[in-house]
């Protein structure tokens, strides 16, 4: 029955076709690299850890909704993946047993001021859940700093802060009394340590998936642990440890592999181009190194990030691509 | 296989979809398309000054006989691609450019006659290159691949420009197109033959053809073609769009980089794409005007993909409907999916000279667009190195002038960044429409000055008037 002549037909301009990738493909493949470091976590640290990352993810997704919603009146993107993101990479840095509002409060300050105070997915000039993190050890120091609990044997079932754990230095610890952890237990993660942040192979494993993907780029995870494996040999230490000079140590303790594979290459707050992705990679790394070695607090990839967050725009402005044809060849 | 044996040549960006369409349509050979009962002919269907009709309401016309003669250098002359009667000269919006175009309409009638001196074989060894010229400006020949430049105007550099190299394009890199792979395939001695036409038209003595590796059959019957000819070398491409444009085939076979805006001349190099070589070959050889093009009609909206010989000036309704227009088809584009056409309408739609491809689609949709995340995949993408993200945002936020400082004015709109997009923005919608917006304000920044100038010129007698107080 259909005439040709009374068809309706769709006029756009072109391409009139489109990749395959989309928001929701990139923000769900980055959940589920982020998944690993989450179940050595819950293994190292107990179910309370699994329930500090629910509630973070939670609020942050709340957050979104409600603000999207009633405050700005938007369509609601929640199931775009980045809130729980956000949720996730928050809950990572904190410590396994911090108080239960802790990750309500960060997840609610990331998307709340972070992000949407400032236009929303796209428009934010920090990492949400580091800008958090940095608000919460200002706002509560006592519970961010100070409590670095492990399980004594380790199962999940345990009580992170109850009688079956015993209270231990960051392995980045400076103070006397800091303990010095082998390669081994860094690598799988049986260290004192936020609750995603200490299986290195954990996060190298998503690290590497999400750089197969093309959602990383090698340039800001090689970039940032090259230039704190050379700083750290090299620089003169203050710290007194046997590790100070360690480069090994210093790539593989702490936040280094979270922050280098998922906190750094976050694309919203990272630089457009390739060079000004190795030239942000370089600077966290030298900004981390200095933190850990002069500054007084132990560990440096939260802020490091930060600061080279706030110099993207500068770094965009001088690595803009190379029109064809311009300049050398 | 072919691959192992020869490096494949390439560009820097650039896309491939995983699915590019070319199987719906490249195993169909050339067919005659039934001939229209009328044919409309613009009289713009290239680049340049429209030609101006040189028939009038009741003419009889031949086949192949001028009705539109080119006015100035950058023109083409327009040709009857049917025998018949002038039944009307109007205006009608044009299937590319969207303006109001004059159109000559012919109602085809008795027999499909030549008009004399036409179709007559020539002496192109005895040629010079003015002859050559000559006989491809009057055969009305223009760049098939799209752009529908002059033909007659690429081969006629600059004196002080050289040219060392020819180079033929056989990448038909937009997905779903086949019409110059079909004429590899079918015309492969006769389009060889158009290379060596225009080599010695421009005097040049070393010519390239590029083909992507997707198309082994039809490289392996190009080299036998060119045989032991020394001075035409073959090339295998890497299958990436867009390959086949000018900047990107000339990076990839010379190694040379010459700025968007500039062309290939200054590469020293002259491209041209396998069907327009062809009309080329049939105009110097045979004085055959250009009446007559290779469409490809494909897509998922047609049961039927193939390609068809069609007159110029063809309504598309009855060749869609040929090949099986399907029920839920809801997009028709002229042209590739990357750089086509969308057209408003399939009952008013005509095919023009640039016309290669007829693509259908169906269920097409829009997409959602959200703010840039700065994933960098359209840097890139963009095979002339911009940056399509900036851009973007700056054409969105009507920021034009600090886009012109980004090389706005430099954008080719082949649509990789926006294929890539990972938030959907419609990055060269915007820059089309920034484009556009600047060149209206030019145009009303000139009008206003003519108007300053002119009150001006009134204005004064009257200071003069009021003086004396």
């Amino acid at each position: 029955m259909s005439n040709a002549q009374e068809k309706v037909l769709l006029v756009t301009t072109s391409p009139h076709i489109r990749g395959p990738e989309d928001i929701p493909r990139v923000m769900w493949t980055v959940v589920g690299a982020l998944a690993p470091a989450g179940l050595v976590g819950v293994y190292l640290f107990g179910y309370y850890a699994l329930f500090i990352v629910i509630l973070s993810v939670l609020a942050a997704v709340l957050t979104e909704a409600v603000i999207q919603k009633y405050l700005l009146g938007q369509p609601v993107s929640v199931k775009d993946g980045s809130a729980v993101i956000t949720g996730i990479l928050l809950a990572y840095i904190l410590p396994p047993g911090v108080p239960w509002y802790i990750p309500i409060v960060g997840a609610i300050f990331a998307i709340a001021i972070v992000k949407h105070a400032f236009g929303g997915l796209g428009n934010n000039i920090w990492n949400p859940a580091l800008a958090a993190r940095a608000f919460l050890q200002v706002a509560y120091p006592a519970p961010i700093n100070s409590d670095w609990r492990v399980l004594k044997q380790g199962g999940i079932f345990s009580n992170i802060t109850g009688v079956d754990s015993i209270t231990q230095a960051s392995p980045l610890f400076k103070e006397f009394g800091g303990k010095t952890y082998n390669y081994t237990d860094l690598l799988t993660g049986n260290v004192p340590g936020c609750i995603g942040e200490t299986s290195a192979i954990a996060l190298i494993l998503g690290g590497l998936y999400l750089i197969y993907r093309g959602y990383v780029d090698w340039r800001v995870p090689a970039g940032y642990i090259a230039t704190v494996f050379i700083l750290a040999k090299f620089l003169p230490a203050k710290i007194e440890a046997p590790w100070a000079n360690d480069p090994i140590y210093h790539v593989l303790a702490g936040g280094l592999m979270l922050g280098a594979f998922f906190m750094a290459t976050d694309m919203v707050t990272s630089p457009l181009t390739k060079k000004g992705l190795l030239v942000f990679g370089i600077g966290c790394g030298v900004l981390t190194t200095l933190i850990r070695f002069y500054a007084a607090y132990p560990e440096g990839v939260c802020y490091s990030i930060l600061l080279m967050n706030t110099a993207t725009p500068i770094i965009d402005r001088y690595t803009q691509p190379r029109l064809l044809g311009q300049g050398k060849k | 296989m072919l691959a192992g044996v020869k490096e494949l040549k390439s560009f820097n960006g650039g896309i491939h979809p995983p699915f590019d369409g070319k199987s719906l349509s490249k195993n169909k050979e050339i067919t005659q398309a039934p001939l229209p009962e009328v044919a409309y002919l613009y009289m713009s269907q290239h680049i340049g000054v429209p030609a101006k009709p040189v028939v009038a309401k009741g003419d009889v016309v031949k086949k192949g006989q001028k009705i539109g003669e080119a006015p100035a250098l950058v023109s083409a002359h327009i040709h009857a691609t049917v025998a018949g009667k002038v039944t009307d000269i109007t205006f009608k919006p044009h299937p590319v450019t969207g303006a109001r175009t004059q159109v000559v309409v012919i109602q085809r009638e008795g027999d499909d006659e030549w008009a004399p001196g036409l179709d007559e074989p020539q002496d192109v060894e005895a040629m010079s290159p003015d002859d050559i010229r000559n006989l491809i400006r009057e055969a009305g020949t223009v760049g098939l691949g799209g752009a529908a430049f002059p033909t007659h105007v690429k081969l006629s550099p600059p004196k002080d420009k050289k040219v060392d190299a020819v180079i033929l394009n056989g990448a038909e890199c937009e997905p779903y197109l086949t019409c110059d792979y079909r004429l590899l395939m079918e015309k492969t001695k006769e389009v060889i033959e158009g290379l060596k036409i225009i080599m010695k038209c421009l005097g040049c003595k070393n010519a390239y053809v590029g083909i992507e590796a997707n198309k082994p059959d039809a490289y392996d019957k190009v080299r036998s073609a060119v045989g032991e000819d020394p001075h035409i070398k073959v090339e295998l491409l890497e299958v990436k769009y867009p390959q086949g444009a000018e900047h990107q085939l000339i990076k990839a076979i010379l190694g040379r980089e010459f700025k968007p805006t500039q062309l290939p001349i200054e590469a020293g190099a002259v491209v041209h794409n396998v069907s327009t070589t062809y009309a080329i070959y049939e105009a110097v050889k045979y004085k055959r005007p250009l009446i007559q093009r290779v469409v490809s009609i494909t897509g998922d909206g047609v049961e039927n993909p193939n390609n068809l010989l069609v007159r110029i000036g063809t309504p598309i309704e009855p060749l869609l409907k040929a090949a099986r227009l399907k029920e839920d088809a809801n997009k028709v584009i002229y042209g590739g999916p990357l750089m086509g056409i969308a057209q408003p309408s399939i009952a008013d739609a005509v095919t023009v000279k640039g016309t290669g491809g007829l693509l259908v689609m169906r269920n097409a949709g829009e997409w959602q667009s959200r703010a840039c995340i700065r994933c960098g995949k359209c840097v890139d993408a963009c095979p002339y190195g911009l940056n399509p993200s900036l851009l973007s945002i700056l054409c969105e936020s009507e920021h034009f002038q600090q886009a012109m400082e980004f090389n706005l004015m430099e954008c080719k709109e082949c649509g990789c960044c926006t294929y890539v997009c990972t938030s959907r923005r419609p990055i060269v919608h915007l820059i089309k429409t920034a484009k556009y917006e600047l060149a209206r304000q030019k145009a009303r920044a000139q009008e206003a000055q003519k108007a300053k100038e002119a009150q001006k010129a009134q204005a004064a007698p009257a200071v003069t008037a009021t003086a004396p107080k």
